[in-house]
C-alpha cells in the first residue's frame, strides 16, 4: 500500500474534479486502490467499452457502479459480477460511481436509484453481461490485430491469448480498438460452476479508505469558494416562516447572509459551526399552520377509529367469516408500532454549485434521477445539465431516497452564486425525517379442534408511504407497502381476509429499512406465535407444519432451528423465540435467546439467522448485512421510537432516541441456505424477524404477550 | 485569536473563535474531513480524536482548550494504515457505510494503547460511546482483539483489501448444510 493520501492533495483533486466536471468518467473520488497503483498517468483517457467497463491503455479497468454505496457492499459486489465475466485481474479493478444517466436506470424503479434490497437482483445479469460484452470486444480486437479467428482466442487474467501462437495482448493495449467494435448482443455467460470470484468471500474495495479517513462522504466535499449553510426548519410539520429578524445572526463574524428558502431560514457562513451559531441567534416567528395540535395520541385515535369499519381488501381467499364461525376457538389481538427515524450516522447534507450553464451536485443520494430533476427544476436548467456526483453515503436505510437536502443546497448555491454545502444538525435530521409509518392492526384467527388454523383476518390502519413518495402507485386506495409482511402471510390457512385503511396525516412518511415488513412482520409473526400457544404446540413445529407448501420459508426456518439449537436445554433464565419472514424475495428465519432483568429490561444474548437469498455473491458482505440488520432490528424492538406532540417530533438526538451500543450487542450468527436460485437482496430482510422473535421469547419466559413496540421494561414485568 | 497546538505531530496554529469546537476547526478550517460530525453533543463518538493520548469527543471540545496539547486525528494515526487497529480493521473488513469508523478506530486505538489485551468487558467500557447504525459492533470487537494480537507480535502484513482472500468467515457463512 502506498502512502496515505494527504488531505490537502485530496482537496486539490476536488478542485481539479470541479474544473473538469463533464463527461462520464470524472469524479470526486480517489479510489483507494488507485493510490496503490500510483503509476496511473493522470491524463490517461479510458476507452469506453460500455457504460460499466472503461479501460485505459495502462490496463486500469474501471467498473462504474450505478448503485449508491451506503454500507451494503455494493461497490464491491457489483464489480465482482463484471470482473467475473471480464476475466481480468481482480487487483486491477477500480470502481467509480456512475453519473446520473438513463443508461443506469434500474428497471425495477424506472429510474436510477438504490433501494428495496434490489441492487444485486437487478445487477445480476446486466453486470455480468457488461463484463462479458467487454471481454468479447477485446477478443474481437485481438483477433483482428492478429488476423486469426476470434474463436481461437480467450481472455485470461487481464489479457487476450491466442494459444496456438502463444500470442498475448493486455486489455489496455486492445481497449481503444475494442471500443470501436460493435457491441455483441448475445454474449454467453459462464456456467456458475466456472465462477472464480462470485461466491467467494471478497475484501471490500472501500475498506482501505474507511480506515484512514479518506473515504469521501457528502459532508466531506470541499470546493473552492464553497460556503457552509444550515437551515432553521419550522418545528411543526406543515408550518412556515411568518417573519424573521436576522440582525443578531448577521452580526456574527463569518456569517455571510441569512435568507429564506421554502423549508425555512438559512444561515450561510464561512464554516458549519458559524452557520449553526447563526441559527441560534435567529429570531423566527413561525406560522405553525393546521397541525400544531397533532400528537401521537390524536393520530392513534384516528387509526383506532378507522379499524372499526372494513377497509380496502388487500387479500381475500375463501370465506374468513365462515372459517372463524366453524372454529373450535377464536383468537383476537390488536398490535401497534410507532414511527421510527432512520438516524443515519451522517446527518443529511448536500453540496451544489449552480452556474448559468448547469449544476454540479455532490450528494449522498440513494436516488440520482430525482436528485438531478430536483436540482434542474430549481436551477432552471435541463436535467442533463446537472452532473450528479454520488458520494459515499454515511448510512441510507431509505432516508436518502428523498431529495430535500438536494433542493436546499441547490436553492442556496443559486442564491449565493458560489458552491454551498448545507449541513443538518442531528436534531434537524431526527425531527425532519420521512419516518417509518406508525401502524395499528386488528387480527383474528380460528383454530379447529386439532389446533389447525381455519381462518386469518387482519385489518391494517397505517400511514401511507406512497401517498408521500409516489401517489400514482396507490391502486383503489391500497398502498401495498403498508400491508407487506402481513397480507402475504405464508402459512397454509384456508380462509384469509386482509383489509386496509390508508391513513394520511401531516407526518412525512418514507421507506425505512425493510419498509412495511418492519412492522407487519412483528404483527404477523407474533400473532402466529399466539396461535401456536393457543393450539398448545411448539412455536417452531407449529410454523413448520403450516409451511409445507413453502419450501424456501421452511428451509430457512429449519436451518435457524437447527443452528439455534431449538428445543435444547437453556441455562436458567434464558428463553428462546423464533420468527420467519420473506421480504424482498429473501427468506429469513431467526432464533433469539434472551434474559430478563428484575426490572423488565430485556437482554438479547444470541441471534441465529438463517437466510435464503438465492446464490450468495460475496459471503463476507452478505454476512455483514444480515448481522447489521439484526442490530438495527434490536434497536427498533427495544429502544427507539419517534413520538409527536404539538405537531412536532419530541425526540432530538441519540440521548432521547437511543440506539444499540457495543455493550448491548448479542452474539450474532448468520447461515445461508445453499442455493442456486437467482440472487436476491440482503440490505433489509434481516430486520423484520428480530422484533417478533424477541417478543416471542419474552412470552416463552414470562407468558406476557408483547403487542406494541418498542418493548419497554414495564411491559415485560 | 491564535491557538497553537500539535496536530498529528506537527505544530499547528489556527486563527479562529476560541469557542469553535475542535471538530469544526479540523473539518472546515483545516479541511481534514476524516473526523466526523454525528451528533454535536458527545453522544455518538463519530468525532473522536486523541488529545494527549486520551480519546476525546472533538464536537464539544473548544479549540482553545487544546492549546499546547497534542492532537491526533484519524489522518495522523499512521502514515500508511499500519497502525495495528487499522490493520485489524482491514483484515476483518469491519466498515459498512464507514461514517462512524474514524471515531471507532480512534477509540479502539486509545484503548489498545492503555490496555494492550482488553477483555470483552473492557471493550464494552471503552467502545460504548461510539454508535454504529450499520451494526458493525461484532466485527469491531473481533478486530480489537485482533489488533491486540498484532500489537503484541508484529505479524505478517495485513490484507490490503485488493485481493480475493478467503477469510475465516468462509466456514461460518458458507458452511451451512
Amino acid at each position: 500500500m502506498s502512502a496515505i493520501t494527504n488531505p490537502l492533495d485530496r482537496r486539490n483533486f476536488l478542485k481539479t474534479g470541479l474544473a473538469g466536471a463533464t463527461g462520464l468518467v470524472i469524479g470526486f473520488y480517489l479510489p483507494g486502490r488507485r493510490e496503490a497503483l500510483a503509476a496511473t498517468p493522470a491524463a490517461a483517457t479510458p476507452a469506453i467499452l460500455n457504460a460499466w467497463v472503461h479501460i485505459t491503455p495502462d490496463d486500469k479497468v474501471t467498473i462504474l457502479i450505478s448503485k449508491s454505496e451506503m454500507g451494503q457492499g455494493v461497490e464491491t459486489s457489483l464489480a465482482m459480477l463484471a470482473a467475473e465475466e471480464l476475466e481480468c485481474d481482480w487487483k486491477r479493478i477500480h470502481t467509480e460511481f456512475a453519473p446520473a444517466d438513463k443508461v443506469y436506470f434500474d428497471p425495477a424503479f424506472g429510474m436510477q436509484g438504490t433501494g428495496g434490497s434490489q441492487s444485486i437482483h437487478s445487477a445480476w445479469e446486466p453486470m455480468r453481461k457488461a463484463g462479458a460484452t467487454a471481454r468479447e470486444m477485446l477478443i474481437a480486437a485481438a483477433a483482428q490485430k492478429w488476423g486469426v479467428d476470434a474463436s481461437e482466442c480467450h481472455a485470461e487474467n487481464g489479457a487476450i491469448v491466442h494459444a496456438a501462437t502463444k500470442r498475448r495482448a493486455t486489455f489496455g493495449s486492445l481497449a481503444e480498438a475494442a471500443s470501436k467494435i460493435p457491441q455483441p448482443t448475445n454474449v454467453k455467460l459462464k456456467d456458475p460452476s466456472e465462477f472464480k470470484i462470485v461466491g467467494k468471500p471478497t475484501k471490500r474495495v472501500d475498506t482501505p479508505k474507511k480506515v484512514n479517513g479518506t473515504a469521501g462522504f457528502g459532508i466531506d466535499v470541499r470546493l473552492p469558494k464553497m460556503l457552509h449553510a444550515s437551515v432553521e426548519h419550522c418545528p411543526v410539520f406543515g408550518g412556515k416562516v411568518a417573519s424573521f429578524d436576522a440582525t443578531k445572526a448577521k452580526a456574527i463574524p463569518g456569517v455571510k447572509d441569512v435568507i429564506q428558502i421554502p423549508t425555512g431560514v438559512a444561515v450561510i457562513a464561512d464554516n458549519t459551526w458559524t452557520a449553526f451559531q447563526g441559527r441560534k441567534a435567529l429570531d423566527v416567528k413561525w406560522d405553525e399552520g393546521p397541525n400544531a395540535g397533532v400528537s401521537s395520541g390524536s393520530i392513534r385515535q384516528t387509526f383506532m377509529d378507522a379499524v372499526q369499519k372494513p377497509g380496502v381488501v388487500s387479500r381475500k381467499e375463501g370465506d374468513a367469516d365462515a372459517g372463524l364461525a366453524s372454529a373450535a376457538q377464536k383468537i383476537e389481538a390488536v398490535y401497534e408500532a410507532p414511527y421510527q427515524a432512520h438516524a443515519t450516522m451522517e446527518p443529511m447534507n448536500g453540496t451544489a454549485d449552480v452556474r448559468a450553464d448547469g449544476v454540479d451536485l455532490w450528494v449522498p443520494t440513494q436516488f440520482q434521477t430525482p436528485a438531478q430533476g430536483t436540482a434542474a427544476g430549481i436551477a432552471g436548467v435541463k436535467p442533463e445539465a446537472v452532473n450528479v456526483h454520488t458520494t459515499y453515503l454515511g448510512g441510507g436505510f431509505g432516508r436518502r431516497g428523498w431529495s430535500d437536502f438536494v433542493a436546499e443546497s441547490t436553492q442556496l448555491s443559486k442564491a449565493m452564486g458560489v458552491p454551498v454545502q448545507v449541513t443538518w444538525t442531528r436534531q434537524d435530521d431526527m425531527q425532519h425525517d420521512y419516518y417509518r409509518p406508525a401502524s395499528y392492526i386488528k387480527m383474528s384467527a380460528g383454530l379447529d379442534a386439532n389446533g389447525k388454523p381455519t381462518a386469518f383476518t387482519a385489518r391494517v390502519a397505517c400511514d401511507s408511504i406512497m401517498n408521500w413518495f409516489f401517489p400514482g402507485s396507490i391502486r383503489n386506495g391500497l398502498d401495498a407497502s403498508s400491508v407487506e409482511g402481513v397480507s402475504d402471510i405464508a402459512y397454509d390457512i384456508p380462509n384469509v381476509l386482509v383489509d386496509y385503511h390508508l391513513m394520511s396525516g401531516p407526518i412525512p412518511m418514507g421507506f425505512w429499512r425493510s419498509v412495511g415488513a418492519s412492522q407487519n412482520g412483528f404483527f404477523s409473526e407474533s400473532f402466529v406465535d399466539e396461535l401456536a400457544a393457543a393450539a398448545k404446540k411448539d412455536p417452531y413445529e407449529f410454523r413448520r407444519d403450516l409451511l409445507s407448501k413453502k419450501p424456501r420459508h421452511l428451509g430457512a426456518l429449519n436451518l435457524a432451528a437447527q443452528k439455534g439449537g431449538w428445543g435444547s436445554p437453556l441455562p436458567k433464565g434464558r428463553y428462546r423465540g423464533i420468527a420467519v419472514l420473506e421480504a424482498f424475495s429473501t427468506y429469513v428465519a431467526e432464533v433469539v435467546e434472551i434474559s430478563i432483568d428484575k426490572d423488565g429490561t430485556v437482554n438479547v444474548h444470541r441471534v441465529v439467522c438463517a437466510v435464503d437469498c438465492g446464490r450468495v455473491i460475496n459471503p463476507d458482505t452478505a454476512e455483514a448485512q444480515v448481522s447489521g440488520a439484526v442490530v438495527y432490528g434490536i434497536t427498533a424492538a427495544l429502544k427507539s421510537e419517534i413520538t409527536i406532540d404539538k405537531g412536532r417530533v419530541v425526540q432530538t438526538n441519540f440521548n432521547d432516541n437511543p440506539t444499540l451500543r457495543m455493550n448491548e450487542v448479542p452474539k450474532i450468527e448468520v447461515y445461508f441456505v445453499p442455493s442456486t436460485e437467482t440472487p436476491t437482496g440482503l440490505g433489509e430482510p434481516g430486520v423484520p424477524p428480530v422484533a417478533p422473535a424477541i417478543a416471542n421469547a419474552i412470552f416463552a419466559g414470562t407468558g406476557k404477550r408483547i403487542r406494541h413496540l418498542p418493548i419497554k421494561p414495564e411491559d415485560v414485568v | 485569536m491564535a491557538t497553537h497546538f500539535t496536530l498529528n505531530g506537527k505544530p499547528q496554529t489556527v486563527n479562529v473563535n476560541p469557542d469553535m469546537p475542535l471538530l469544526w476547526v479540523l473539518r472546515d478550517t483545516l479541511d481534514m474531513t476524516g473526523t466526523k460530525f454525528g451528533c454535536g453533543m458527545a453522544l455518538c463518538g463519530a468525532c473522536t480524536v486523541h488529545i494527549d493520548g486520551e480519546a476525546t469527543r472533538s464536537c464539544i471540545t473548544p479549540v482553545s482548550s487544546v492549546a499546547g496539547k497534542k492532537v491526533t486525528t484519524i489522518e495522523g494515526l499512521s502514515p500508511d494504515r499500519s497502525h495495528p487497529v487499522q490493520k485489524a480493521w482491514m483484515e476483518i473488513d469491519v466498515p459498512q457505510c464507514g461514517y462512524c469508523q474514524s471515531g471507532q478506530i480512534m477509540s479502539a486505538a486509545a484503548l489498545i494503547a492503555k490496555t494492550p489485551k482488553p477483555t470483552d468487558a473492557q471493550i464494552d467500557d471503552a467502545m460504548s460511546g461510539n454508535i454504529c447504525r450499520c451494526g458493525t459492533y461484532p466485527r469491531i470487537r473481533k478486530a480489537i482483539h485482533r489488533a491486540a494480537q498484532l500489537s503484541a507480535s508484529p505479524a505478517k502484513p495485513a490484507a490490503t483489501g485488493a485481493e480475493v482472500v478467503p477469510s475465516e468467515e468462509t466456514a461460518l457463512v458458507g458452511g451451512a448444510e
